[in-house]
């Protein structure tokens, strides 16, 4: 519960934070950080699963295209356990690193105490909670937005007004995402229906396919991919099914009718600059993650797939989201099914 | 009422035969092992090192029958090595298991991180295709419900016939059970403890590599690292459940998937009011309950944990 409201209220700390905040806290933050680094920055990345995973693997594209412009050299522990988070940090950091990215979700309290002990290393984590000083700063896959959109999509192409969801596990970075999407398929269809599942592990396709199975037993025409294995249950049973943070309708051609993509670029590019500049700040760069930044982006939509009304539809409320005219909500609770 | 129309449903009975197969190749190949006195705690990790090395076979061009022997073949050499430890040197089985499981997971990754160092996507095979058996369809419920299957779980129930005709009608049989109970009574009529423990192992290791092989060529076509979350050790309780016989271990695997089948239908039905963690819980909670009701009255093989050293009494 707590949790909730942390993110809640953190929400609006965001806004003030992209608002100018930021100066309150560059005034207050340690001073070690305050230099700056010459170029190749050494930056080091930890993450607690295969870099083939849709989230990781944002993160691991957008540092590879840094590697490759010469902006910094790279390193990266993939399937790290949880229990072992704190050593390989603390391995990296001793080792000289200026730059640490990587998702403190299951370790805050331990990831937070490696920072504290290394002040003169940036530390970069996928967090559900908020920054700390000195030099701990947080993000997330804000792509709430365009996951609204895609729940516009579904709502209009849905025929049997049931929508099936399914997700890994019931954390605010999947609710989220879940709920601006249920929202969306709402404010077109007021009578769409919704289930949801979730199946308490982040890759167990043939889990996430059974079911994505059960849904389209009980009626569902669309399916919200938030795990591998759900679209391949569409495919199977001829349903549609709509994409979250990765694009993979090259893979299954007709299927995907729309996805909300995440791309970390602006957030790494920001980093990095803000490092180099020794400007870096303890700050919340979820915000980057927004629409409004390039963080996060509705896929090309194809009129084969989607009416062309539609499109327009949804391209419309895109614009008053760019424009700053809509704001999609930011909830953290736990979808429910429509009873 | 509509929580109870559930129960009638031949897709229900499907996903249920479907979440059942690994879990019966894995309790079958896991009871083998222990009738001869082995509990093979590698499990796991021979589910993974299946799952593995039967997906990257048929990438790499084998047919799909190819690629299930590979499997069975990767699972009889970690059973080797196992009974390496176990069997040959004596050493404990729950240290040498875990250690299976281990070294087996961590191979199969490093294995994959070589042959694919930078994939957005695990690559897919074309996987194991449903029969589609017309004539199984004019059986109400059931019938479709198997129907729908591949032909590995067709297999599956195949090796549970095959390891209780084994068993229970062949002198093979009657040594494997003994070698379990009795290794010194084995040994004094001239067969090989070492031997029949050693071949248990690897056979019941291969079947537990199919039970992996199943997850990625058949339930689905590609191989994620994590995937096999625990399916393992399900095995080795439900094991205890069917108190070591194939056929008690058939309807222990089909009961938890259908609950697991079940739960997934329940969390879409009355999700809105239970929340999601209670229906996840459920088939290893109902698991518990039965090993509970069952377990006490288990006969196990009395020399299960048990190394034999000639002449040692």
């Amino acid at each position: 519960m707590s949790r909730t409201q942390d993110q809640n209220s953190g929400i609006d700390r965001r806004g003030m934070l992209a608002g100018g905040g930021f100066a309150l806290l560059a005034a207050s933050s340690g001073q070690a950080l305050a230099q700056a680094k010459a170029k190749p920055l050494k930056v080091a990345a930890i993450y607690t699963v295969p870099v083939e995973q849709q989230w990781v693997s944002r993160i691991h594209k957008a540092l590879n295209a840094a590697k490759d412009r010469g902006d910094v050299t790279y390193r990266w522990s993939e399937n790290t356990a949880n229990t072992d988070y704190e050593r390989v940090m603390r391995q990296y950091a001793t080792e000289g690193m200026d730059l640490i990215i990587g998702e403190s979700f299951a370790v805050e309290r331990a990831a937070r105490k490696v920072a504290s002990d290394f002040p003169k290393i940036a530390f970069v984590m996928g967090s559900s909670f908020q920054p700390s000083k000195p030099n701990f700063a947080v993000f997330d896959n804000f792509i709430h937005e365009p996951s609204y959109l895609t729940g516009m999509v579904a709502g209009k192409a849905t025929k049997s007004n049931i929508i099936g969801l399914v997700g890994g596990y019931a954390i605010p970075e999947v609710n989220r995402l879940m709920q601006a999407f249920m929202e969306g398929a709402k404010s077109v269809n007021p009578n769409v229906k919704f289930l949801v599942a979730f199946i308490n592990s982040w890759y167990d396709p043939p889990k996430a396919k059974e079911a994505a199975f059960a849904m389209i037993d009980r009626g569902a025409d669309i399916m919200y991919a938030e795990r591998f294995g759900v679209t391949d249950a569409a495919k199977e049973r001829n349903v549609k099914a709509i994409g979250n943070v990765i694009d993979t309708s090259a893979q299954y051609p007709g299927v995907i009718l729309a996805s909300a993509l995440w791309q970390m670029e602006p957030t790494i590019d920001r980093v990095i600059k803000n490092v180099m500049a020794g400007t870096f700040e303890p700050a919340d760069y979820g915000v980057y993650s927004y629409m409004a930044h390039g963080g996060a982006a509705l896929s090309p939509l194809d009129p084969k797939l989607v009416p062309q009304d539609v499109i327009d539809l949804v391209k419309a409320k895109e614009k008053e989201i760019l424009d700053g005219e809509f704001r999609v909500n930011v909830n953290d609770a736990e979808p429910k099914s429509s009873a | 009422m509509e929580a109870f129309e559930i129960l009638l449903q031949a897709n229900f009975w499907a996903a249920a035969i479907r979440i059942a197969t690994p879990l019966i190749f894995g309790v079958i190949g896991a009871l083998i092992c222990e009738r001869a006195g082995v509990l093979n705690l590698g499990i796991e990790g021979i589910f993974v090192a299946g799952a593995m090395a039967g997906w990257l076979a048929v990438y790499l061009g084998a047919g799909l029958w190819t690629g299930v022997a590979i499997a069975a073949l990767v699972g009889a050499l970690f059973g080797l090595l196992h009974g390496l430890f176990t069997v040959i040197l004596g050493l404990s089985q729950h240290v040498t298991g875990i250690g299976i499981t281990l070294f087996a997971t961590s191979a199969a990754y490093f294995g994959y991180r070589v042959a694919f160092p930078s994939v957005t996507e695990p690559p897919r095979i074309m996987a194991f295709q449903p029969l589609d058996l017309a004539a199984l369809k004019l059986i109400p419920v059931i019938g479709p419900a198997l129907a729908q299957q591949t032909a590995l779980t067709w297999l599956a129930f195949a090796c549970v016939a095959l390891a209780a005709l084994i068993l229970y009608r062949t002198p093979l049989g009657l040594a494997i059970r003994a070698v379990g109970d009795n290794p010194a009574s084995v040994d004094a009529q001239g067969l090989s403890v070492a031997g029949l423990r050693m071949g248990a192992l690897a056979a019941g290791s291969a079947l537990m590599a199919l039970g992996g092989a199943f997850l990625t060529m058949s339930a689905f076509n590609a191989f994620f690292f994590g995937m096999i979350n625990g399916r393992g050790w399900v095995c080795i309780a439900l094991t205890v459940f069917a108190s070591w016989r194939p056929e008690k271990a058939l309807i222990g695997a089909l009961l938890f998937g259908a609950f697991d089948a079940y739960q997934v239908r329940l969390q879409t039905l009355a999700g809105g009011i239970v929340p999601s963690q209670v229906f996840l819980m459920m088939p290893y909670i109902l698991s518990i309950v039965a090993l509970v009701l069952v377990a006490r009255r288990a006969d196990y093989p009395r020399a299960l944990m048990k190394p034999y050293i000639k002449g040692e009494r």
